[in-house]
C-alpha cells in the first residue's frame, strides 16, 4: 500500500516532467514553423541584386507571364538610415540617463529614471508613432511623413531600451573599480567615462545593438512617420521606406512578386537578428572571461 | 589619544542613514610609522579609514561628523578629490582595473590627473613598482594585462597604483585577507619598509598581523576607540579590560 | 578653507575637475529628466488632441458601442472589448505554455539544453511583429480556417463562443498570435524568478523525501509566485499594446466581437488602420482618445507589474562586495 502511494507520486512527477516538456517543445514550433517559411519562400528570392534593386513592378505569373523580381533596396536603405539616425539621437540620451541612474544612485531621481525606463519599455510601440503623427500634424504638417519623424518615433522607442541595458551594463561593474578610482583622486566623470564605461563596453555595445534591432523590426511607430515610399532616401523631409512596412504593405498585397519580396524582408530581419545575438554572446563571454583574469 | 600626529582624528562620527558606525572617535596618527586599526568585524574599522579618504561619504545616505586634520587642515572642508591624492588607499580585495595593462594600471593617477611627460611616467611607473616589491616579477612584461597577474601580485600592483600619486598617507583597508600566508608575508614586509616614506594606517581583524607591523595599534569595539598606544603596551600591558579579553581571544 | 593649502610634491590634479564634475553631473541628469519628461509629453500630447472627443462624448466614450464613421458617431467598446478579448485568449493559452517551459528549463531540462533552450526563447522574443503577422496571414489563418476552426465549432459550438463562419482572420487567430508573441516574456523572466529561488528552499524539500515535481509545485513555484505573476502581468502589457500582428490577422471590423470568430479591432489596430486617414477631425480626436485609453491601460499595466518585479528581483548590482 504505502509502495503503491510512492509509485504513484513518482510516476504523477514523471508525467509532469513530461508535461513540462512537452511545454517547451510546444513553443518552439512557431519559431521554427516562421523560420523555416522565411527560408523557403525568402530564400530563393534572396541575392545581392534583391538587396540593391528598386521595387518592381506588381505581378503575379499567370499565362506564363515571368515577373520581374526587382529588390528591396529603398526598404533597406531606409532601415539603415532611420535606424542610423534613431541611434545617433537615442544612444547619447539612453546612455546619459543610464550613467545617472547607475553612478548616482541611492537618490530617489536615480530610482525614479530606472523606473520610468522600465515602464516606458512596456509601452505599445504604436503609441510613440502617434504621438510623432499628432504632434506633427499640427507644429508642421509638412513634415508628418519623413525621415526626421520616423528617426524621432523610433527614438521615443530605443530610448528606454537603451537605458535598461545600459544601466544593466553598468552595474556589472563592480563597486570596488569606482572605489579604486575614486580613492586615486580621479574625478568622478573620469571615472566614469575612462574606467567604469570601459570596464563595461562590451555590454554597452551588445545593449545598443540589440536596441537597434529591436529599432529595426519596428513598423508600428513607422505607419504614420517614415509612412514607406517606392522610391529611396528623397531627403530628411520625405518619406522613406523600411523593411518591416515593406513587409506590412507587400504581405497584404495580391501581387506573387511582392509577397515573394516581403519574405525576403522577413528573412534578412531574422538573419540580422541572428546574428546580432550571437554577436553580443560572443561580446559578453570575452567579457567575463578578461573580468576573470582568463 | 590627542597629541600631533600627521593625520588628526577629532570627535569622529560617521552614519549610514540613522545607524551610527562609529561614535566620537578622536586619534592622531603619528607621521612616518605604522598604526593598525583592530577590532571584531563590524566594528567600524573599516569604516573609520573610509572617513580618511573621504570615501565614506560617496555612498549612497551617508554622513560624516567631526574633523579630520591633515598637516591642521581639516580634509573635510577641501575638494574630497585633492583629499584622496595625498591619502592614498589599499582594499580588501585586489581591484586592478581590469580593461588596463600593469602599467596602465600604475599610471593611471598621473594620466587622469594633471600634465605629465612620459618620461616622468615612467619614472612613476618603475619606482611605484619597486616600493610595491613588484618590479623585478613584472619589469619584462608591464604591458600585460592586470588580471594575469596572481592575487598576492595583484593586491601588490594595487599598492603601487596608490603609490604612484605620491600620497603622504596610505590607507590599507585588510590588505591580505583575501591572500595566502607567503603573498601575507610578502606585503607585510612591504608595508615595514613604506613607513620610512608613508604614514600607513592599516586596518585588520588579525591581531598577530598588528602585531608584526605596526607601531601604535588602535582598538575599537562597537563603533567607539576602546584604546590606542604603542602596539607592545596594547598587547601587552592593556588598560582596559575589553581589550585584554579581545587580544586574549574571549570574544571577536 | 582654500584647496591651495594642499599640495602634493609632483601630481597636482588640474582644477578643472571641479567643473568637469559639475558639467557632468548636469549633462546626464538632464538625460535622465528627459526620459521622465517623455512620458509626460507622451500624455500631454495624446490628452490635447483628444480633447475634441472628450468634450463631445465625455467619459461616455468609454461605453459607446458603436464606431460608425459614415454617421460620426464614435464609441470605444468595440475596441476595448477586442482587446481585452484578444489578451485575454493569449494569456490563457500562453500562461500555462510559458510556465512549462519556464519550470522545464529551470528544473528539468538537461544541463546542457538550458543554455541554448534560453537563448532560443529569446530569438522568439526578437522577432519583429511584423513578422509574426505576416506568418498569421499566411500559415496561420488558413491552417485555422481548414483545420482548427472548424473542429472547434463541431465540438464546441454549443456553447456560442465559436459561432459563424470559419474565416482564419478573426478574434481567436490574433488571440493566438499574440499568446506566441506572449510566451518569450513571460517564460524569461518566470525563469528568472524560479532560477533566484535559494538552493536551500530546493533542498529543504528534497531532504524531506519529495519527488521532483513536488519540489517544484511545493518549493519553487509558492517562493517565486509573485515573479510569476509580474510576468504575466508584463506578458499582458505586451499583448494589449501589439499593433502589427493583430492588424494583419483580426479582420479590422469595428463592431463588438460576438464570438471568437468574429471579425474585430484592437485600439491598436485602430490606431493603426484609421489614424492617417480619417474622415473628419471628430474621428481624428477619437481615435487620439482611444490611444490615451491604451497609454493609461498600458502604464497600469506596466507600473504594477514593475513594481512586483522589482521587489522579487531587486537591483542589487554595483554594491559592495
Amino acid at each position: 500500500m504505502n509502495l503503491d502511494y510512492r509509485a504513484r507520486r513518482k510516476l504523477w512527477s514523471w508525467v509532469m516532467s513530461g508535461l513540462t516538456a512537452a511545454c517547451a517543445i510546444a513553443i518552439l514550433i512557431p519559431l521554427g514553423d516562421i523560420i523555416y517559411q522565411a527560408v523557403l519562400l525568402g530564400g530563393p528570392v534572396l541575392s545581392v541584386s534583391v538587396l540593391t534593386s528598386n521595387l518592381p513592378q506588381p505581378c503575379s505569373p499567370v499565362n506564363g507571364i515571368v515577373c520581374p523580381v526587382g529588390g528591396i533596396g529603398p526598404a533597406l536603405e531606409g532601415t539603415g538610415i532611420l535606424v542610423a539616425l534613431a541611434a545617433a539621437v537615442s544612444v547619447p540620451i539612453g546612455l546619459a540617463a543610464a550613467i545617472f541612474a547607475v553612478e548616482y544612485r541611492g537618490r530617489f531621481l536615480g530610482t525614479a529614471i530606472s523606473f520610468t525606463a522600465d515602464v516606458l519599455t512596456g509601452i505599445p510601440s504604436v503609441i510613440a508613432g502617434v504621438i510623432i503623427y499628432a504632434y506633427f500634424v499640427i507644429y508642421d504638417p509638412l513634415v508628418v511623413f519623413s525621415v526626421i519623424t520616423g528617426t524621432l518615433a523610433l527614438s521615443v522607442i530605443m530610448i528606454p531600451i537603451i537605458t535598461r541595458t545600459c544601466e544593466e551594463a553598468l552595474r556589472t561593474v563592480p563597486h570596488s573599480v569606482r572605489e579604486a578610482a575614486l580613492a586615486l583622486g580621479i574625478p568622478k566623470w573620469r571615472t566614469t567615462l575612462q574606467i567604469v564605461l570601459v570596464s563595461a563596453l562590451p555590454a554597452i555595445l551588445t545593449g545598443i545593438l540589440l536596441s537597434v534591432m529591436r529599432g529595426a523590426g519596428e513598423a508600428a511607430p513607422l505607419l504614420f512617420t517614415a509612412f514607406g515610399s517606392r522610391l529611396g532616401f528623397q531627403g530628411f523631409n520625405n518619406p522613406i521606406d523600411a523593411l518591416p512596412l515593406l513587409i506590412y504593405n507587400f504581405a497584404e498585397s495580391p501581387y506573387q512578386n511582392w509577397i515573394h519580396l516581403a519574405w525576403a524582408a522577413a528573412l534578412i530581419l531574422i538573419l540580422l537578428i541572428l546574428v546580432a545575438s550571437v554577436l553580443s554572446r560572443l561580446a559578453i563571454q570575452r567579457m567575463v572571461r578578461r573580468m576573470r583574469g582568463e | 589619544m590627542m597629541g600631533s600626529g600627521k593625520l588628526q582624528v577629532e570627535h569622529l562620527s560617521a552614519y549610514y542613514g540613522k545607524r551610527r558606525a562609529i561614535e566620537d572617535i578622536s586619534l592622531g596618527f603619528p607621521e612616518k610609522a605604522v598604526s593598525a586599526i583592530i577590532g571584531p568585524s563590524g566594528c567600524g574599522k573599516s569604516t573609520l579609514i573610509r572617513c580618511l579618504n573621504r570615501l565614506h561619504e560617496t555612498l549612497p545616505r551617508t554622513r560624516v561628523e567631526g574633523r579630520i586634520l591633515l598637516d591642521g587642515t581639516d580634509i573635510l572642508e577641501v575638494d574630497p578629490i585633492q583629499v584622496r591624492r595625498r591619502v592614498g588607499m589599499v582594499f580588501q580585495r585586489p581591484n586592478p582595473f581590469v580593461t588596463m595593462s600593469i602599467y596602465d594600471n600604475v599610471s593611471v593617477a598621473l594620466r587622469f590627473n594633471g600634465r605629465h611627460s612620459r618620461d616622468e611616467i615612467d619614472r612613476a611607473v618603475i619606482r611605484s613598482l619597486q616600493q610595491a616589491a613588484l618590479w623585478e616579477e613584472v619589469k619584462d612584461r608591464v604591458d600585460a594585462p592586470a588580471m594575469s597577474l596572481s592575487g598576492g601580485q595583484q593586491q601588490r600592483l594595487c599598492i603601487a597604483r596608490a603609490l604612484a600619486a605620491e600620497p603622504e598617507v596610505l590607507l590599507m583597508d585588510e590588505p591580505c585577507s583575501a591572500l595566502d600566508p607567503v603573498a601575507t608575508a610578502k606585503i607585510e614586509s612591504l608595508v615595514k619598509d613604506l613607513k620610512n616614506t608613508y604614514t600607513v594606517i592599516i586596518v585588520t581583524h588579525n591581531m598577530q598581523q598588528a602585531g608584526r607591523v605596526a607601531d601604535h595599534t588602535a582598538f575599537l569595539y562597537l563603533g567607539k576607540l576602546v584604546e590606542y598606544g604603542p602596539t607592545e603596551d596594547l598587547f601587552e600591558r592593556p588598560k582596559e579590560k575589553l581589550t585584554e579579553q579581545y587580544i586574549t581571544g574571549r570574544f571577536g | 578653507m582654500d584647496p591651495s593649502t594642499l599640495s602634493s610634491p609632483l601630481p597636482r590634479p588640474r582644477k578643472g575637475h571641479v567643473w568637469g564634475d559639475r558639467i557632468f553631473g548636469v549633462l546626464v541628469a538632464g538625460a535622465g529628466l528627459f526620459v521622465i519628461f517623455l512620458v509626460f509629453a507622451i500624455a500631454s500630447i495624446l490628452i490635447t488632441q483628444s480633447r475634441l472627443a472628450f468634450d463631445s462624448y465625455g467619459l461616455a466614450f468609454l461605453i459607446g458601442t458603436r464606431w460608425d464613421v459614415s454617421h460620426e458617431v464614435y464609441g470605444a467598446v468595440p475596441f476595448i472589448a477586442g482587446t481585452l478579448l484578444t489578451s485575454a485568449i493569449a494569456l490563457a493559452i500562453g500562461f500555462p505554455l510559458a510556465i512549462g517551459s519556464a519550470i522545464f528549463l529551470t528544473t528539468e531540462a538537461p544541463r546542457w539544453l538550458r543554455g541554448p533552450l534560453g537563448s532560443v526563447i529569446e530569438l522568439l522574443a526578437a522577432i519583429p511583429s511584423v513578422v509574426y503577422g505576416f506568418w498569421g496571414l499566411y500559415f496561420l489563418g488558413p491552417y485555422m480556417r481548414t483545420t482548427v476552426e472548424p473542429i472547434l465549432a463541431k465540438s464546441l459550438g454549443w456553447t456560442g463562443a465559436f459561432s459563424g463562419a470559419a474565416t482564419g482572420t478573426d478574434v481567436l487567430t490574433a488571440g493566438i498570435i499574440l499568446a506566441i508573441m506572449v510566451i518569450p516574456t513571460i517564460a524569461a523572466i518566470s525563469r528568472e524568478t524560479l532560477a533566484a529561488v535559494p538552493v536551500a528552499q530546493r533542498e529543504a524539500a528534497i531532504s524531506l523525501g519529495a519527488t521532483n515535481w513536488e519540489v517544484t509545485r511545493t518549493a519553487m513555484v509558492p517562493y517565486a509566485r509573485s515573479g510569476i505573476f509580474g510576468a504575466t502581468i508584463l506578458g499582458l502589457g505586451r499583448a494589449l499594446g501589439e499593433t502589427m500582428a493583430v492588424t494583419m490577422t483580426i479582420g479590422n471590423h469595428d463592431a463588438i466581437p460576438t464570438s471568437l470568430f468574429s471579425q474585430g479591432q484592437t485600439i491598436a489596430s485602430l490606431i493603426a488602420n484609421e489614424l492617417t486617414n480619417s474622415s473628419g477631425p471628430l474621428q481624428y480626436s477619437a481615435i487620439i482618445y482611444a490611444a490615451l485609453i491604451l497609454l493609461a491601460i498600458s502604464l497600469l499595466v506596466n507600473v504594477a507589474a514593475r513594481l512586483l518585479l522589482w521587489r522579487v528581483l531587486r537591483v542589487t548590482g554595483g554594491t559592495t562586495e
